[in-house]
C-alpha cells in the first residue's frame, strides 16, 4: 500500500472541490469509491494486512469512504443548483431560421446611384427598352450613317428600331413631355452587341438630366462631385477630361481617384490613379431644338453612368458576367 | 492612332517629359490610352563582330561562325549570303522572342552547335529585307544594345481619337495641338515640288460625274520613277506607327496620309486605259464585281463610287485601289490621286464591302477639303526625290463643289454664362487662334473691350458648327481643371413620384424579405415559346427577334421570365445547390410587326424548388409545394392592399408550364395578373431539373393599376366576437373556397371572418368525398353577441350551405 488512506482521502475530496461540473465529479467518484476505486481497492486489501493493524485500518478506510461519498453527493447537489431550471435551453443551437433574402447588387447600387439624386430633389424616370432609331440616335444628334454610330455596338430589330443602347433616349421622351425646370434621373437596362470579359450584352446606366435657365458647366462639375462624394469617399478627388458625346456640349468623362490604390496606381485603374465613372456634358442645343425648347432660354446637362462598373468598384467585384448568371453562392452575399 | 514623338518632333519643338505630354493631350481631349516604346522588342538584340566563317560540313547553303557578342564568343548557324569574317552584325541571344512571335532557342543544326540567331531587318521588325541579315557600321562596339546602335529610342503615344476630330488622325493635327498646348510653333513642311516634265494637263484629265459624292479630286504626274525599297528613315517611321513598308511609292501615299491626314492614291498611269480618270458610279453589269489589290473581289453596288479609268474601274473610292492599277516593280508613271469625298458615301460603302482602311476611316469621319493639293505636293517630292521621278508642271484640281465657311458668332457673356467661368474676350480670341481660328471683333463694349466675335474655323475643323462648339474649344483649351466648381440651385419638387418605379421596389423588398433572391438575366433568350409549351394563340408566341444577335440562344427579345429563372435554377442545381428560391422583375417585349415597337410589359416572377425552410435542428427538412408558392403571392398582394383576389384551376388547355392539377390563373376585380403552380415534368426535362419547381409570374403593370390610392383605418372592435365551426362533407373536386365565397356572398354583416381549418379526405369519409372545416368568427360592431341568436344563424348558414352544395354533416 503506496499511499496512506488519509492521502487517499485528501486527493479526493481536494478533486471533487475543484470540479468544475457534475459529470468531472462522478468521475473522481469512480476513480475513488467505484468498483476498482482507490479506496474500494484498500478495503479489498486489508485482509492481507497483519491482524493487528485491520481493524484500524479498516476504520479508517470506512471513513475516507463516507467522506468522499458524502462530498461527491455534496458536489453534485451545488452544481445541479448552479446548472438553473430543468426546462433551460441550450443558448448554444442556432434559432428558428427566419428566410433571408437579397437584392440583386445592381439593383442596391442602382437604388444608392438615385437615392443620392433624389435627395438633390431629382424625379425617377422610365423609357422604353426597344427604342425607334429617332430616340436612341436621331434625336441625340446622332444622324444615320455618323462615325459617332460606331461608338455603340447597335442591336437591331430592324432598320428603324433597336435595342437602346443607352439610358438617353428616356432624356428626349421625358422633354418632349415636360416643359423645363427638368431634373430626372432614368435608371434601366441597355444593349450593346459585345461580349467579352469587359462588356457584357446587357447592362444598366442612370442617366440624368437637369434643365433650368441658368445652370451651367460649373454646376455640373459641382453636382457630380457632391454625387461621388456621397457615393464613393466624402474626400473623393474628381477629375473632368474633355470627350466627346454628340448629344452634349462641351462633353466630359468623368474619372475619380483609384478607390483601391487612392492614386498610386494599380492593376484596376490601370497605373493611372484614376477610374473612369461618368460621361457628362451640357445639353447639346441640337437636342434641344429637337424637343422644342427654346435654345437661348434654356441651359442643361446631363449625365450618364454604368451601374455594373460602379458595383464591381464598390464590392470588389472583378468579373462582370458575375451580374447575370444567378450564381445563388453570388446572390446570397448581397 | 499611334503616334511618335520622335515623328511628331518634326512638325513641333517637345521639350516636355513623354509622360507630363501624356497628361496634358489626356487632359485637352486626347486620351492617351498608351506609352509605350515601339523598339522594346529589340531588347535582348546585340551588336556582335563575326570573327570567322567556316563552310557547314553537311549543308551547302549554311555557314559555322565564331561571333563575339561583347561578353563571349559564341557558335552560330547562319545561312545569310552575305556573313563574312569582321562585319559586324544584330546578335539575338537564345531566349529573345522575335517580333513575329518565334523564340530564339540554342540547339544543333544538322550537327553543328548554334547558339542564336543572326538577323534580317526584317526579323527584327526594323525593315524589310529578309534575304540577308542585317550589317552594322563597323566601329560599333561587340555588346552595345541595337536600339542604341540604331539610334532607335522613341515614345510612341496610343491616342483614342473621338469621332468629332479626324484633323487628328494626323501627326500635323496632333502637333497643332501640342503647339497650342505648350505654346510653341507649327512647323508643317514645305512643298516646293521641283517641276521639270511637260504640263500635266497634255498627259491626264480627271472628269467628275457625281460631284455630290466627291466634291473635290486633285492629281499630279510623275514619270521615270524607280519603284523599289524605301530608305530605312522612311520604314521605320511607318514601322513605328505600326504600318508596314511595302514600296515607295504606297510608303510615300502612307507618309503623308499620316503626316497631313489626307488619304493619298498611287495609281500606275502606264495602267490607266486613255490616259483618264473618270469618277463615276457602276456603269455596266460587268462592273458588279471588282478586286481590290488585297485580291479580293467585292460586290459593287449601285451607289458606290467609283474612280475608273476611260473603261473600267480601278479603285473604290475614299476605300480601296484595284489590283488593275497598283503600283509595281515595273510601274515608271505614277498619277497621285488627292481628293476630298463625301463622308456618308464612303461610310455606307466601306460598311456595305465589310471593308475598313486607314483611307475610309478617315474619309468617313471628314478630310479637311481644302488639304487635297497640299498632301499631292508634298507626296510628289517626296516620290522625286526617294523614286527618281521627274514632276509633271501644273496640277489637276477639279473642285466642283467648294464648301464655303460662315463665321460663327461668339458672344463672351455667353460663352462665360454656359462654361461657367469669367474668361475675357482677350484670352477666349487667344485660345481660339492658337489651333488656327481666325477671329475678328464685332462690337466692343462701353470699356472699349469687344464682347461678339465672329470666328472663322480652319477647313480642317468640319466639326465646329455652332457657338457652343467653339464654347467646347474654349472650354477645352482654358482646362475644364480651371473651371471653377459651383452647385446648381435647385427649387423645391414639384412633380409626385413615378408611382410604377416605387412600387416595384416595394415588391423587390418584400420578396427578399420573404427569403427570396433577387436574379437578373439578359432581356434576350433562345427562341422559347415551343420549350414553354404555350397555348395556341397565347401572346408570349409573338417574341420579337434581333436581327444581330450576339448566339442563337440571344436571338430573341423574352415574353416571359420563367425560362431565365429556370435556366438558373439548372445552373445551380447542377453545383449542388439544392434549395431555391429565386425572383426577377422584369420586362417582356410582344412583338407587334418589326416596324413598330413591341409592346414591352412589366413581369415579376419567382421560381422555389427543394426546401420549405433553411435546413435546421429544429425540424425535418421539407420540401415546398403549391401552398408555400401560393402564399408568397399572398403576402404580396396583402402588403399592396389587394383584396377579392381569386385562384381559379387553369383549365388543362390552358396550361403552358404549369402542371395541370397543380395551377392556378389569378384574377383581381376582373383582371387577370397571372399564373402559379408547379413546372410541368416535360419542361422540368428540357432544362434538365430532376426536382419539383414551384413558380409564379404576374403582370406587374396590371397589378399596379389595382393598387389603392391610399386607403382608410378601421376601428378597433369594441365588443368581444365568438366563433362557430361547422364540418362538411362535400365533393372531393369542389373548391372549398366556393364555400368561402358563397358564406361572403350571404353579406352577413356581423360575420368578422371565415378560416378553413381543416381539409380531409379519406376513411371514414366515403370515396370522392372529403371533409373542410370552417370556423366563422362574428362579432358586432356595437354590442356583445348573445349566443342563441349566433347559434342560430349559424345553422341557418349551414343549412343554406347544405342545400347549395349537395353536402352532409359528419356522421
Amino acid at each position: 500500500m503506496e499511499k496512506s488512506i488519509e492521502q487517499i482521502k485528501t486527493d479526493a475530496l481536494s478533486e471533487i472541490e475543484k470540479a468544475a461540473d457534475i459529470e468531472q465529479v462522478r468521475t473522481i467518484s469512480v476513480r475513488y469509491i467505484g468498483r476498482k476505486g482507490l479506496v474500494t481497492q484498500y478495503l479489498r486489501d486489508i485482509p492481507k494486512l497483519p491482524a493487528d493493524q485491520r481493524p484500524e485500518a479498516g476504520k479508517k478506510a470506512n471513513q475516507a469512504k463516507k467522506a468522499i461519498e458524502a462530498a461527491v453527493e455534496d458536489a453534485i447537489g451545488q452544481l445541479s443548483r448552479r446548472k438553473g431550471p430543468a426546462d433551460a435551453v441550450d443558448v448554444s443551437l442556432p434559432g428558428r431560421p427566419v428566410p433571408d433574402g437579397t437584392i440583386h447588387p445592381v439593383t442596391r447600387i442602382t437604388r444608392e446611384i438615385c437615392a443620392v439624386f433624389e435627395r438633390m430633389g431629382f424625379d425617377i424616370a422610365e423609357g422604353p427598352e426597344v427604342e425607334t432609331d429617332y430616340y436612341n440616335f436621331e434625336a441625340l444628334n446622332i444622324p444615320k450613317n455618323h462615325p459617332a454610330r460606331d461608338m455603340q455596338d447597335t442591336f437591331y430589330v430592324s432598320d428603324n428600331i433597336v435595342l437602346r443602347t443607352h439610358t438617353s433616349p428616356i432624356q428626349v421622351r421625358y422633354m418632349e413631355a415636360c416643359r423645363p425646370p427638368v431634373r430626372i434621373v432614368a435608371p434601366g437596362k441597355v444593349y450593346r452587341c459585345d461580349s467579352d470579359l469587359t462588356h457584357t450584352p446587357m447592362f444598366h446606366q442612370v442617366e440624368g438630366l437637369l434643365v433650368d435657365e441658368q445652370s451651367s458647366f460649373a454646376d455640373l462639375k459641382g453636382l457630380l462631385t457632391l454625387f461621388a462624394r456621397q457615393m464613393f469617399d466624402t474626400d473623393t478627388a474628381l477629375r473632368f477630361r474633355p470627350s466627346f458625346f454628340p448629344f452634349t456640349e462641351p462633353s466630359a468623362e468623368v474619372d475619380i481617384r483609384c478607390v483601391i490604390c487612392k492614386g498610386d496606381g494599380c492593376k484596376v485603374c490601370s497605373r493611372t490613379g484614376w477610374l473612369e465613372v461618368l460621361g457628362c456634358g451640357m445639353v447639346h442645343p441640337a437636342v434641344f431644338e429637337n424637343v422644342g425648347y427654346d435654345t437661348e432660354q434654356y441651359k442643361g446637362f446631363a449625365f450618364g453612368m454604368g451601374v455594373e462598373r460602379i458595383a464591381m468598384l464598390k464590392y470588389g467585384i472583378s468579373d462582370l458576367r458575375m451580374f447575370f448568371e444567378s450564381d445563388i453562392r453570388f446572390l446570397r452575399q448581397f | 492612332m499611334k503616334i511618335s514623338l520622335d515623328w511628331l518632333t518634326q512638325y513641333v519643338d517637345i521639350d516636355t517629359e513623354p509622360a507630363r505630354l501624356a497628361d496634358m493631350l489626356t487632359m485637352s481631349g486626347f486620351e492617351v490610352e498608351a506609352v509605350s516604346d515601339p523598339w522594346t522588342h529589340l531588347a535582348g538584340v546585340v551588336c556582335a563582330k563575326v570573327l570567322e566563317v567556316r563552310a557547314h560540313p553537311d549543308a551547302d547553303r549554311l555557314k559555322c561562325c565564331k561571333v563575339d557578342t561583347g561578353n563571349a564568343v559564341v557558335s552560330i548557324v547562319c545561312g545569310a549570303p552575305n556573313v563574312t569574317s569582321g562585319m559586324n552584325a544584330a546578335y539575338a541571344a537564345p531566349g529573345t522572342v522575335l517580333p513575329a512571335g518565334e523564340i530564339i532557342t540554342a540547339g544543333t543544326i544538322r550537327g553543328q552547335r548554334s547558339e542564336g540567331m543572326l538577323c534580317s531587318a526584317s526579323e527584327l521588325g526594323i525593315g524589310t529585307d529578309a534575304s540577308i541579315i542585317l550589317a552594322l557600321e563597323d566601329t560599333t562596339r561587340p555588346g552595345t544594345p541595337l536600339a542604341e546602335a540604331l539610334g532607335l529610342s522613341d515614345t510612341v503615344f496610343e491616342i483614342g481619337l473621338t469621332p468629332n476630330r479626324p484633323d487628328c488622325l494626323s501627326f500635323i493635327g496632333i502637333a497643332r495641338e501640342v503647339a497650342a498646348l505648350t505654346e510653341r510653333t507649327l512647323r508643317p513642311p514645305d512643298t516646293e515640288p521641283v517641276q521639270n516634265a511637260p504640263d500635266v494637263r497634255e498627259r491626264t484629265s480627271v472628269e467628275i460625274r457625281n460631284p455630290e459624292m466627291c466634291p473635290r479630286y486633285s492629281a499630279r504626274l510623275l514619270s521615270g520613277v524607280t519603284v523599289g525599297r524605301s530608305p530605312k528613315w522612311l520604314e521605320r517611321r511607318l514601322l513605328s506607327v505600326g504600318l508596314k513598308p511595302i514600296n515607295n511609292i504606297v510608303d510615300i501615299t502612307n507618309y503623308v496620309m499620316m503626316e497631313t491626314g489626307q488619304p493619298l492614291h498611287a495609281f500606275d498611269f502606264g495602267r490607266l486605259a486613255d490616259n483618264r480618270i473618270v469618277v463615276r458610279t457602276r456603269a455596266s453589269e460587268a462592273e458588279k464585281t471588282f478586286v481590290t489589290l488585297d485580291g479580293k473581289e467585292r460586290a459593287i453596288e449601285d451607289d458606290m463610287l467609283l474612280i475608273c479609268d476611260g473603261k473600267a474601274p480601278v479603285a473604290v473610292a475614299g476605300v480601296m485601289g484595284g489590283e488593275n492599277s497598283e503600283i509595281t516593280q515595273s510601274t515608271t508613271n505614277v498619277l497621285i490621286e488627292s481628293a476630298h469625298f463625301d463622308p456618308v458615301s464612303i461610310r455606307k460603302t466601306a460598311k456595305r464591302l465589310g471593308l475598313s482602311t486607314d483611307a475610309s476611316h478617315r474619309f468617313e469621319r471628314g478630310v479637311d477639303p481644302a488639304g487635297t493639293v497640299y498632301a499631292m505636293d508634298r507626296a510628289a517630292a517626296l516620290m522625286a526625290e526617294i523614286a527618281m521621278g521627274a514632276i509633271h508642271s501644273g496640277i489637276i484640281d477639279e473642285y466642283p463643289r467648294p464648301k464655303a465657311i460662315e463665321p460663327i458668332r461668339l458672344s463672351t457673356e455667353k460663352t462665360n454664362r454656359h462654361l461657367g467661368t469669367s474668361l475675357d474676350s482677350s484670352e477666349i480670341g487667344r485660345l481660339l487662334q492658337a489651333i488656327g481660328f481666325k477671329v475678328s471683333a464685332v462690337i466692343s463694349d462701353t470699356h472699349g473691350e469687344f464682347d461678339i466675335m465672329d470666328v472663322l474655323a480652319p477647313s480642317f475643323r468640319m466639326d465646329v458648327i455652332r457657338p457652343e462648339d467653339l464654347m467646347e474649344e474654349v472650354a477645352r483649351l482654358s482646362g475644364y481643371d480651371n473651371i471653377a466648381t459651383t452647385y446648381p440651385a435647385i427649387p423645391a419638387r414639384t412633380r409626385p413620384p413615378l408611382r410604377s418605379h416605387t412600387l416595384k421596389e416595394q415588391l423587390r423588398d418584400r420578396m427578399a424579405g420573404i427569403g427570396f433572391n433577387e436574379a437578373i438575366h439578359y432581356s434576350f433568350t433562345g427562341k422559347n415559346a415551343g420549350i414553354l409549351e404555350f397555348p395556341e394563340g397565347d401572346p408570349r408566341h409573338a417574341e420579337l427577334p434581333v436581327l444581330n444577335p450576339l448566339s442563337e440562344t440571344q436571338s430573341v427579345m423574352r415574353t416571359t421570365l420563367i425560362g431565365s429563372l429556370l435556366d438558373a435554377c439548372q445552373k445551380n442545381l447542377s453545383r449542388q445547390e439544392k434549395d431555391l428560391k429565386l425572383f426577377e422583375l422584369g420586362k417582356a417585349f410582344y412583338s407587334r410587326g418589326t416596324e413598330a415597337l413591341p409592346e414591352e410589359q412589366g413581369l415579376l416572377a419567382a421560381v422555389w424548388t427543394g426546401a420549405r425552410r433553411p435546413a435546421s435542428w429544429h425540424e425535418k427538412r421539407s420540401p415546398c409545394d403549391f401552398y408555400d408558392i401560393k402564399g408568397v403571392l399572398e403576402s404580396l398582394f396583402s402588403d399592396l392592399r389587394i383584396g377579392d383576389v381569386t385562384w381559379r384551376a387553369t383549365p388543362v388547355d390552358r396550361c403552358a408550364f404549369t402542371r395541370p392539377g397543380q395551377s392556378a390563373t389569378i384574377h383581381a376585380a376582373d383582371v387577370e395578373l397571372g399564373v402559379v403552380g408547379e413546372i410541368k415534368e416535360s419542361i422540368r426535362k428540357q432544362y434538365d431539373i430532376g426536382q419539383n419547381v414551384f413558380a409564379f409570374e404576374i403582370v406587374t403593370d396590371r397589378l399596379f393599376g389595382l393598387v389603392p390610392e391610399d386607403f382608410n383605418f378601421s376601428p378597433v372592435p369594441r365588443f368581444p366576437a365568438t366563433s362557430r365551426d361547422m364540418t362538411l362533407i362535400i365533393d372531393e373536386t369542389l373548391p372549398a373556397g366556393d364555400i368561402v365565397q358563397k358564406i361572403g356572398e350571404m353579406n352577413v354583416d356581423i360575420i368578422e371572418n371565415i378560416l378553413v381549418f381543416d381539409v380531409y379526405s379519406g376513411k371514414p369519409i366515403k370515396a370522392g368525398k372529403k371533409s373542410v372545416s370552417i370556423r366563422i368568427t362574428y362579432r358586432s360592431h356595437d354590442k356583445t353577441l348573445e349566443e342563441e341568436p349566433v347559434s342560430a344563424l349559424h345553422q341557418e348558414i349551414t343549412e343554406k350551405l347544405i342545400t347549395e352544395f349537395g353536402a352532409d354533416l359528419p356522421v
